[in-house]
């Protein structure tokens, strides 16, 4: 089919598809009448019944918890497969020729000026204590697990961008990435059967909720710095995968 | 409905559309990058605050970092392909 | 007007798909991927909003002011993780591709040849 015919074609499936979907979305309430009823008794019972002050993430990790299980352990296989289709490629190519090439074009790559670098080794740590602030803060105020977590891997790219390839090189510990990753998505699982040891439910929050503060909530506390485990070492990782000797190979090679 | 929702749908409405049209790679990731910006804007005015640091962290940080490495390391792959079949001239 | 966020999520579906249609690069068709995602994600939060309510952080408001749901907004925050993870996958698929056939193109990919 020429790409002029699909062309066609997809206009006229496009004028029934947007029929379709205005037809659809036009029987939904007005925008700004929200009627639900769960919605409206978890955020009456949030407070009294957690402590914490955070609805949606405690939404997330406790009265909604067996989709966030779900939802992380798509983000482990989703790594496992980018790892398994990007290291298959690595292998065919050869070997001793690539590496002795390789440590040839890191010893030849030129740095980062000495000022990026210094803004990026100031700005770092900066950026490490936000995420271990989100992360932590998760059930009291906007943040959590996912966002923290992406905001600790951002710290790591900051350093690579900023710094030279040769000390990334040396930082850079995929073994390690991966480790903290699965540690993660075990602790998570870990505190749903802590739940079934207690007595009640898989994922059922059996520590004492606290009053006010930063120790309240329960379980979510917990489940969001697990979760900020996952996803820092699942991002972490990613960005490593896709960093390769095939950079440096061509980047020295122009 | 406020003023700010309305033009903030309108302002995401387009660029969608820029992203779509953009068809060089390393140009759309950065457009997709503000695009990710814009619609964090839109779910704080829609009373989201959760979601849109989520949407900035991961449409704006995460998802242009992967989308250049691929790009990278695409046309490395090429690159390389190039030097190796050189010395057989 | 107030089916506003409803037809900008009609038009980012179409325009998604369209510039999936129309794309000649893999990369540029997984970025398109996201807009249509968005839709999405604009429909989610439109229906779980409610005129004049606040967000459902009670740290500082009491906790009887009316607020927007917040069921739908954890539903997004798995969508928009969801989105990242799919979008890591077909990158890595493009560059396998990519290793295959020798070039980006959607059109010149060669068939499932047996």
């Amino acid at each position: 089919m020429t790409p002029r015919a699909r062309l066609a074609v997809f206009a006229l499936a496009a004028v029934g598809l947007a029929a379709l979907l205005v037809w659809g979305l036009a029987g939904l309430p007005r925008f700004g009448d929200y009627e639900g009823r769960y919605g409206r008794i978890i955020a009456r019972d949030t407070v009294p019944q957690r402590k914490a002050t955070d609805a949606v993430g405690v939404t997330t990790f406790d009265y909604r918890g067996i989709d966030t299980l779900g939802e992380e352990f798509i983000l482990l296989v989703s790594v496992v497969g980018v790892m398994a289709l990007l290291r298959a490629h690595r292998e065919e190519t050869d070997e001793s020729r690539a590496r002795a090439q390789e440590l040839e074009r890191i010893r030849k790559a030129p740095l980062p000026s000495e000022s990026l670098t210094l803004l990026g080794q100031t700005l770092a740590p900066i950026v490490l204590v936000l995420g271990i602030y989100v992360v932590a803060h998760g059930h009291l105020t906007p943040g959590g697990g996912f966002q923290g977590g992406v905001v600790l891997a951002a710290a790591l790219l900051v350093l690579y961008l900023t710094t030279g390839r040769t000390a990334f090189r040396r930082l850079r510990a995929v073994a390690a990435f991966e480790a903290v990753e699965a540690l993660g998505a075990l602790g998570y699982a870990l505190i749903g059967v802590g739940g079934l040891i207690a007595g009640a439910q898989f994922l059922h929050n059996f520590i004492p909720h606290g009053h006010s503060g930063l120790l309240t909530g329960g379980t979510v506390p917990l489940a969001n710095v697990s979760v900020g485990f996952a996803v820092a070492g699942a991002i972490a990782t990613l960005l490593s995968e896709m960093l390769d000797q095939d950079l440096l190979r061509s980047r020295g090679g122009r | 409905m406020t003023a700010l929702q309305a033009v903030l749908l309108i302002l995401v409405g387009a660029g969608g559309l820029a992203v779509a049209a953009t068809r060089d790679p390393v140009r759309q990731a950065l457009v997709a990058s503000l695009f990710g910006l814009l619609l964090g804007a839109l779910f704080f005015a829609f009373q989201a605050p959760d979601v849109a640091l989520s949407q900035i962290v991961v449409g704006s940080l995460a998802l242009p970092a992967m989308i250049l490495l691929a790009i990278a390391r695409t046309r490395a792959r090429a690159a390389a392909d190039r030097q190796r079949e050189e010395p057989s001239e | 007007m107030s089916f506003l966020p409803y037809a900008v999520a009609a038009w980012l579906f179409l325009v998604g798909v369209w510039g999936i249609v129309t794309s000649r690069n893999l990369i540029h068709l997984v970025v398109c991927l996201t807009v249509v995602q968005a839709s999405t994600y604009i429909v989610l939060l439109g229906i779980g909003y409610r005129t004049d309510a606040a967000a459902p952080i009670f740290a500082d408001i009491p906790t009887s002011t009316p607020t927007v749901d917040p069921v739908v907004q954890a539903l997004t925050l798995t969508d928009v993780v969801v989105e990242a993870t799919v979008v890591a996958l077909l990158l890595a698929l493009a560059i396998q591709a990519e290793r295959r056939f020798g070039t980006l193109d959607p059109n010149e990919l060669g068939a499932l040849r047996g």
